[in-house]
């Protein structure tokens, strides 16, 4: 299974390379192909998840005898399924050095279906002004990025792959984007550059410090190497660049503009997988390996994480546009994700985890709901739209469904996620934690109040003009297509959400345990 | 006494002299521009196999006090490096000067001539070792550079460039004698390893200020050659007045041999005194950084962007020995990571820099100066794969993949300063390398724009030697976005703000509009020494071991 490891990388860059080359002519067909690559991408992720090297003993062991081999060593809390290691340029601490494991596979999972859905989608649509293979590309590239990212145990491979991104979806934004797009594309890329560079010294700080760039060991020294304010150090440069791609509130301007002037495929990748780069990186490069620094920056971020919920609801409450509604929607998504993170317990960590895949799914339909909406509509002010349910009941439909789970209604994807951040939050116990998980509670009832009242705007009560001229009202089938997996999803995850979390409870459980023994 | 000269350790020298008399020769005998350019690159390439053949025996050592280890001249490892280094950068250079040589203006003959004058100084540079040869060395690599900066004729900015560079290069000059001279009074030696002895052992030298002001002395005129903040003034106007080939080989190969001299000065001979040197270097590279980035987001024409990210990357050149100004980046294993994180950088900062640069020359006509960024405007749609080459090298230079060997010279640098403890520092080179992305995304951007709104004859029909759309690395290649609206830029010309000189240049050779001064069809040795470099970037960019293990020879003193 590393063949998988290598192919769910090689395949979207082998195609994302042979769909550039074909000619204009054959745009229709270098989309095909690049779709094809996307689906055997898939296939490849999903193969991951077969013949799963079984999980070795509890990680209370000793933290310092602890991941002294090379990899999956027993009792690091980092034991991937599959590992790959190979040497890549020993004088920058670098190894190609992939794994896989329960906390990472649904990402990975998720990544690659959201790309699959979206290449597909552009067979059918291509954003203005065309040259759909080349987004396609783009696209695939996106995909490597953000997979590589998730499957690396390097920390200087994890920061190759977080940089690879940041051009393709500045081009993405900037091309085919709406009329705001080249702003928007500025602000995304130079504001994630500065979260990646401090990134960069975080990372070089902990190799400076303890001489290996090995996730798999650091997480099993759990901070041991470096003194405490080493660690605090390394996990505040962590945090802040983390916090910029995730993003958390107050470095999350970039974001409204961004996913707004993005086109729907890119929307939807920006806001289903993009993000969770920043929350995977936090569980796992800065709390697995500064765990001490985790513990000492924790209630800051709390209390940020909670106003990232209450301010993203409240601005979510006077958005008048379709697309950055549901951007700031994102905002207090993350800050529930992060509140997870930031209680450092097993409840908040797999909260985490699985407010993750949700809001991939469940955002990622809302993305493609508006841009449907906006094609047929032409706009996405919510003043000029009322009445979707007369007109377009289906798309209403689904609008309704994907709202309702976005705010957390029990039996869906996002009810998880929501309720145990808070629960997570009160299992910590004290003064401050148990007022963040009240404000945070407050945030989910506001949370709600935002969904329903753009349901209200758009799908209830008379049919506004812009509604009321639809041409195309039925779905078509490749959106049919596109979405159906993303709404199966959401309810199947609601319901058994252990498809998702079961395969982190070893990981998270000995993460937290390392939390708990770890570098005193 | 006689000394023994060692001639076959001077071999690599005698070479690269006798390639510039070839080609002077050669222009007098037989007067074809074809014929003096290939003899100089077969001279330059000569003089790269004979460097490495020479270095890969045993240590040499020629002009020796006799009776003392102190040489002047000393053929190793290290020297062999940067011989290799400046031939192969001359080289480049000879196959972008094509263009520019066939226009009358640029005699070919007294260019190849000076361009070899040039390179001997280079190598020569590489192999000294006491302090009178190293400036010597420079100067060697520079006189010919105000010639050949002056060489457009017919223009006004090239004469202006030539003369500031010649008026700010004597005064450096100037400037660095007298710090050696004044090592020389206190110490009694200019040979590298002999005045490292001399100041480790005479400790009472620290109660004298004039050492400590010597030492910064010879600093303060080296910083010049690498174009440091504050002594970086001269660089833009001669980088946009010289000819297009000229200004790459100033940007490199004269760099090159600053950053070479600097390294040599502080580690080898000032390695006691390095409390004393590293603050010194800390503020160049913090200040040259960012006042490089800063003043390049201004920047309206395209070869003085380029000068002021040149003069940025300088910044990021000296930084790892910026760590010398705390104790722990002054132990050994700290010293040995610096030198090797500033070679290595300086190595796939040159191979970004000529593809940028040969991008620029591909994509103008002739003797053309490099002109506006908006005459680039679309260029990557009517010529992919010199586009693709010159995002490549941006972004590179940026520090972002695909041009993943600035990305991981970006890793070098910040790897050594926290190696080295002085993490304040690798902080200011991440923030700078975000401000830096500013202006490479924003020319990367015009090469892709449509047609501005405002009229303009549409280019030549040129034809790339290559299908017609861009292959990836090259993310968002081809891309189409909407013509800018008609204020966006300003049209009067800015002058430079880092200039205290008042006139803006008047290029009459250069006419605004984008068609006249673009490339038809690109000259094969310009395509060819491009393809070169990208390639060459390319693979360093996927093992950039190769690059830190050729860094790591540099440190075999």
């Amino acid at each position: 299974m590393t063949a998988a490891l290598v192919a769910v990388l090689a395949i979207p860059a082998l195609g994302a390379v042979l769909v550039a080359a074909m000619p204009a002519q054959a745009d229709r067909a270098a989309r095909m192909v690049g779709t094809f690559a996307a689906g055997a991408a898939l296939l490849a992720a999903l193969l991951l998840g077969l013949d799963r090297t079984a999980w070795t003993g509890p990680a209370a062991a000793d933290p310092g005898t602890a991941g002294t081999q090379p990899g999956g060593a027993g009792g690091s809390p980092v034991q991937p399924w599959h590992e790959l290691d190979l040497a890549w340029a020993p004088g920058l601490d670098l190894r190609f050095h992939l794994g896989v494991d329960g906390i990472s596979y649904p990402l990975v999972v998720l990544t690659a279906l959201l790309t699959l859905l979206c290449c597909g989608y552009t067979l059918w649509n291509v954003p203005a002004p065309g040259r759909g293979r080349l987004l396609v590309a783009l696209l695939l590239v996106i995909e490597v990025g953000i997979t590589g990212t998730f499957l690396a145990l390097d920390l200087v491979l994890f920061f190759v792959f977080f940089e690879v991104v940041l051009l393709p979806m500045f081009a993405v934004i900037a091309v085919w984007g709406g009329p705001g797009r080249r702003h928007a594309a500025r602000k995304f890329v130079l504001y994630t550059l500065f979260g990646s560079v401090l990134l960069l010294v975080g990372i070089f700080t902990v190799v400076a410090a303890t001489g290996t760039a090995d996730l798999v060991r650091l997480t099993a020294d759990a901070g041991s190497g470096m003194s405490r304010t080493t660690q605090l150090l390394a996990f505040t440069l962590l945090a802040i660049g983390f916090a910029v791609k995730s993003p958390l509130w107050p470095l999350h301007t970039w974001l409204p503009d961004a996913h707004t002037e993005a086109p729907t495929v890119g929307s939807v990748v920006l806001a289903g997988v993009l993000l969770k780069m920043g929350t995977y990186g936090l569980i796992r490069v800065a709390v697995g390996v500064a765990p001490d620094g985790a513990e000492r920056a924790a209630p800051t971020l709390g209390v940020l994480a909670v106003a990232a919920i209450i301010v993203g609801s409240l601005v979510c409450l006077a958005q008048t546009e379709l697309k950055r509604l549901i951007a700031y929607s994102s905002v207090g998504h993350m800050g529930f994700v992060l509140l997870g993170i930031a209680t450092l317990n097993a409840t908040g960590l797999q909260a985490a985890l699985i407010g993750n895949i949700a809001h991939g799914i469940i955002t990622g339909l809302l993305f493609f709901l508006a841009g449907a909406i906006k094609d047929r509509a032409h706009t996405g002010d919510l003043v000029r739209l009322g009445g979707l349910r007369e007109t377009a009941p289906g798309l209403a439909g689904v609008l309704g469904f994907a709202a309702i789970a976005s705010l957390g209604l029990p039996g869906l994807a996002g009810f998880w996620g929501e309720a145990f951040a808070v629960v997570a939050a009160f299992r910590v116990g004290g003064p401050l934690w148990t007022v963040l998980g009240i404000v945070a509670a407050l945030g989910g009832a506001l949370t709600a109040a935002y969904f329903l009242r753009l349901l209200r705007k758009v799908t209830h009560g008379p049919a506004a003009p812009a509604v009321a001229g639809i041409t195309a009202p039925r779905l078509a089938p490749a959106e049919l297509v596109a979405w159906a997996p993303l709404v199966v999803l959401a309810l199947v995850v609601g319901l058994l959400p252990a498809l998702v979390i079961g395969m982190a409870a070893d990981p998270v459980t000995a993460l937290v345990t390392t939390l708990a023994t770890g570098s005193r | 006494m006689v000394q023994t000269v060692d001639h076959v350790a001077l071999l690599p020298a005698y070479v690269a002299a006798g390639t510039a008399l070839l080609a002077l020769l050669l222009d007098l005998a037989a007067g074809r521009r074809g014929a003096v350019l290939g003899a100089t690159a077969l001279g330059a390439a000569a003089t790269a196999v004979t460097a490495v053949v020479v270095g890969s025996g045993a240590d040499r050592d020629t002009f020796c006090v006799p009776g003392t280890s102190a040489c002047s001249y000393r053929v190793d490892d290290t020297g062999a490096l940067v011989a290799v280094l400046f031939a192969g950068l001359t080289l480049a250079v000879l196959a972008l000067s094509v263009p520019a040589t066939r226009v009358a203006a640029v005699p070919p003959g007294e260019y190849a001539f000076l361009l070899a004058c040039s390179m001997t100084g280079g190598v020569v540079l590489g192999y000294s070792r006491d302090l009178i040869s190293l400036i010597v060395a420079v100067e060697t690599l520079t006189l010919p550079l105000f010639v050949l900066v002056g060489l457009r004729r017919r223009t006004a900015a090239s004469a202006e460039g030539a003369v500031t560079f010649f008026v700010v290069s004597v005064v450096a000059t100037a400037v660095t004698l007298l710090g050696a001279a004044l090592l020389y009074a206190v110490t009694g030696a200019v040979h590298f390893n002999a005045l490292r002895t001399a100041l480790a052992e005479q400790a009472q030298l620290r109660d004298v200020p004039l050492a400590a002001a010597a030492v910064v002395l010879v600093l303060v005129g080296l910083a010049f050659k690498v174009a440091a903040v504050p002594f970086h003034a001269w660089a833009p106007a001669a980088y946009d007045g010289a000819p297009l080939p000229v200004a790459a080989y100033l940007s490199t190969a004269s760099k090159l041999g600053g950053v070479v001299a600097i390294l040599y000065v502080a580690v080898a001979a000032l390695r006691p005194w390095l409390d004393v040197a590293g603050p010194a270097l800390a503020a160049f590279a913090v200040l040259t950084m960012t006042v490089g980035n800063l003043v390049a987001l201004r920047q309206r024409r395209m070869v003085r962007l380029l000068a002021w990210s040149s003069v940025a990357q300088a910044g990021y050149i000296i930084a790892p020995l910026g760590a010398f100004a705390v104790a722990s980046g002054r132990t050994d294993d700290a010293l040995a990571l610096a030198v090797a994180a500033t070679v290595a950088y300086v190595v796939f900062y040159v191979l970004l820099e000529l593809g940028a640069f040969g991008a620029v020359v591909a994509l103008r006509r002739g003797d053309a100066d490099g002109g506006e960024i908006e005459d680039y405007r679309g260029a990557a749609r009517r010529h992919p794969w010199v586009g693709a080459a010159f995002v490549l090298a941006l972004v590179g230079l940026a520090g972002l993949p695909p041009g993943l060997a600035g990305l991981f010279a970006k890793v070098v640098v910040v790897r050594s300063l926290l190696g080295g403890g002085a993490g304040w520092l690798a902080v200011v080179v991440a923030l700078n390398a975000v401000v830096g992305l500013a202006y490479y995304v924003r020319v990367a951007g015009v090469l892709f724009a449509g047609p501005a709104s405002a009229p303009a004859p549409a280019p030549a029909a040129a034809h790339a030697p290559a299908a017609a759309s861009a292959v990836a690395p090259a993310p968002g290649s081809a891309a189409v976005p909407p013509s800018r609206p008609a204020s966006a830029t300003p049209v009067a010309p800015t002058p430079d703000t880092g200039l205290t000189q008042a006139p803006v240049p008047v290029s009459v050779s250069a006419p605004v509009s984008a068609a006249a001064g673009s490339a038809g069809r690109v000259a094969w040795p310009v395509a060819a020494a491009l393809a070169a470099v990208t390639l060459a970037a390319l693979i360093v960019g996927f093992a950039p071991q190769l690059v830190l293990d050729a860094a790591a020879l540099a440190l075999s003193r």
